[in-house]
């Protein structure tokens, strides 16, 4: 694998700022207000550290310690009925905090309640996987090692799961570029053709309004066909579109409507 | 000494017709197109619905195929992603000549609306493509159109030549 270049910061340096756009704020609310979340908060809170919480959008937001993750889901799934892992991933905060965020989404049936746990991690960090109590866990993770790079312990089959195995770069990080690097540029050139082929095959159209009318090459105008590649700067000649009843081709005829017959009676 | 004089020029003379191998071969060639089933996206649900009964491709001699070595036309209908532009090579090599490409819908002919590192901008920076159909998706009727293009476009070609595999580099 060719090594991984560090692309350019495009989330440090946006293209227009609003000086007065003040971002919303979901408000929060205290734990206490909801004496289901309380209780879960207190069981927590008996065991491990808890470095936030709160209520927003009638659902509990706990941030722990990153080292934490494992425990506070078993404690969650087994002694608070947490019993659905609905969500899982991160969010890329590596420009402003140096960090990602990852967060577990928890839906417990028979409290009809979600608690959202959260915990931050370093860019090489990793961390804890919890496969082993929750099945839908596998493929999330995978997911979220293949989108964002955060690789995860303990998981049974790390490997990308979206994009080609021998793909570079993490598309979902914010530095990641739309339209992809050079290396995502080139990928299908590359690996078909090889690398000499770049030149010959040429760079990418992204411009979808690109018209060239006089390529020839690639495009023929309908009612106007010219031999490829031939130079229609000076015009073109017509070639009037045929069709094949008209050409003489065996058993077709073409459709004549006055010897066709309508039917009017539609119960016939 | 023949007691009528025939005149094998004119039809009536006698049931014979005449007319060139490239006329017959190419006849046979252009009325029965066997396409290899590769809905990749949406525009495969429109693919699907030309081969159906409703629209019935059926009747101009195309039928799809689901192995490439049996097939002549590759419809690309969709959206062709980087991770599957391999294989798509892969499947068309496999295909004998002579063989033809129609390429359906935006994501195929340039990408479409996923202007992304994800998608391949065109089908034809990866196979020579004979035939690109527009629309999002393009509806069976305008398939079929293409298919008939596609004849008169086969029609039109020397069967006899040596057959030169097309080449996109
Ligand atoms: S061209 Fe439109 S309908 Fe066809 S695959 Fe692309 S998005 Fe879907």
């Amino acid at each position: 694998m060719r090594a991984y270049t560090p692309k350019d910061d495009v989330q440090k340096k946006p293209y227009y700022t609003d000086r007065y756009w003040v971002a919303p704020q979901v408000a929060k609310s205290d734990v206490s207000e909801d004496a289901v979340f309380a209780h879960d908060l207190e069981a927590i809170k008996a065991k491990f550290e808890v470095l936030d919480a709160y209520i927003q959008v009638k659902q509990m937001v706990v941030v722990i310690n990153a080292a934490d993750n494992f425990g506070v889901i078993e404690l969650m799934k087994n002694e608070l009925e947490y019993n659905q892992l609905s969500e899982l991933s991160a969010i890329d905060w590596l420009a402003t905090e140096g960090k990602f965020e990852i967060f577990y989404q928890m839906l417990s049936m028979s409290k009809r309640k979600r608690i959202r746990v959260k915990c931050k991690i370093d860019e090489k960090e990793s961390i804890q996987s919890l496969s082993s109590l929750f099945r839908s866990a596998d493929w999330s993770e995978r997911e979220m090692y293949d989108m964002f790079g955060v690789v995860v312990n303990n998981h049974p089959f790390m490997k990308r799961i979206l994009m080609p195995d021998d793909w570079e770069g993490f598309p979902l990080r914010k530095i990641y570029p739309l339209q992809g690097d050079e290396f995502a540029q080139w990928y299908e050139v590359d690996k078909i053709f090889g690398k000499e082929a770049r030149e010959i095959i040429g760079p990418e159209n992204r411009d979808p309004a690109r018209v060239d009318r006089y390529d020839t090459e690639r495009f023929s105008r309908l009612g106007h066909e010219v031999p490829r590649g031939t130079d229609i700067s000076q015009g073109e000649p017509d070639t009037p579109l045929c069709y094949q009843e008209n050409e003489g081709v065996f058993l077709i005829q073409k459709f004549d409507a006055e010897k066709s017959v309508v039917i009017s009676d539609r119960d016939r | 000494m023949a007691q009528h004089q025939v005149n094998y020029l004119k039809d009536g003379g006698l049931p014979v017709a005449l007319t060139t191998i490239d006329k017959v071969v190419n006849w046979g060639r252009s009325n029965s197109l066997w396409a290899l089933t590769y809905g990749l996206a949406c525009c495969g649900i429109e693919m699907m619905a030309s081969g159906a009964s409703r629209y019935d491709f059926d009747r101009f001699g195309t039928i799809f195929r689901a192995s490439p070595r049996q097939a002549e036309l590759m419809v690309v209908a969709g959206t062709l992603t980087k991770k599957h532009a391999e294989f798509i090579r892969r499947l068309y090599d496999q295909m004998t000549e002579p063989k033809w490409v129609i390429s359906m819908g935006s994501c195929a002919n340039t990408g479409g609306m996923f202007n992304t590192y994800a998608t391949v901008q065109g089908v034809d920076r990866v196979i020579p493509v004979d035939l690109y159909l527009p629309g999002c998706a393009p509806r069976p009727e305008t398939l079929q159109y293409a298919v008939l293009l596609l004849q008169q476009k086969i029609r039109r070609e020397s069967a006899s030549r040596a057959q030169k595999p097309k080449r996109l580099m």
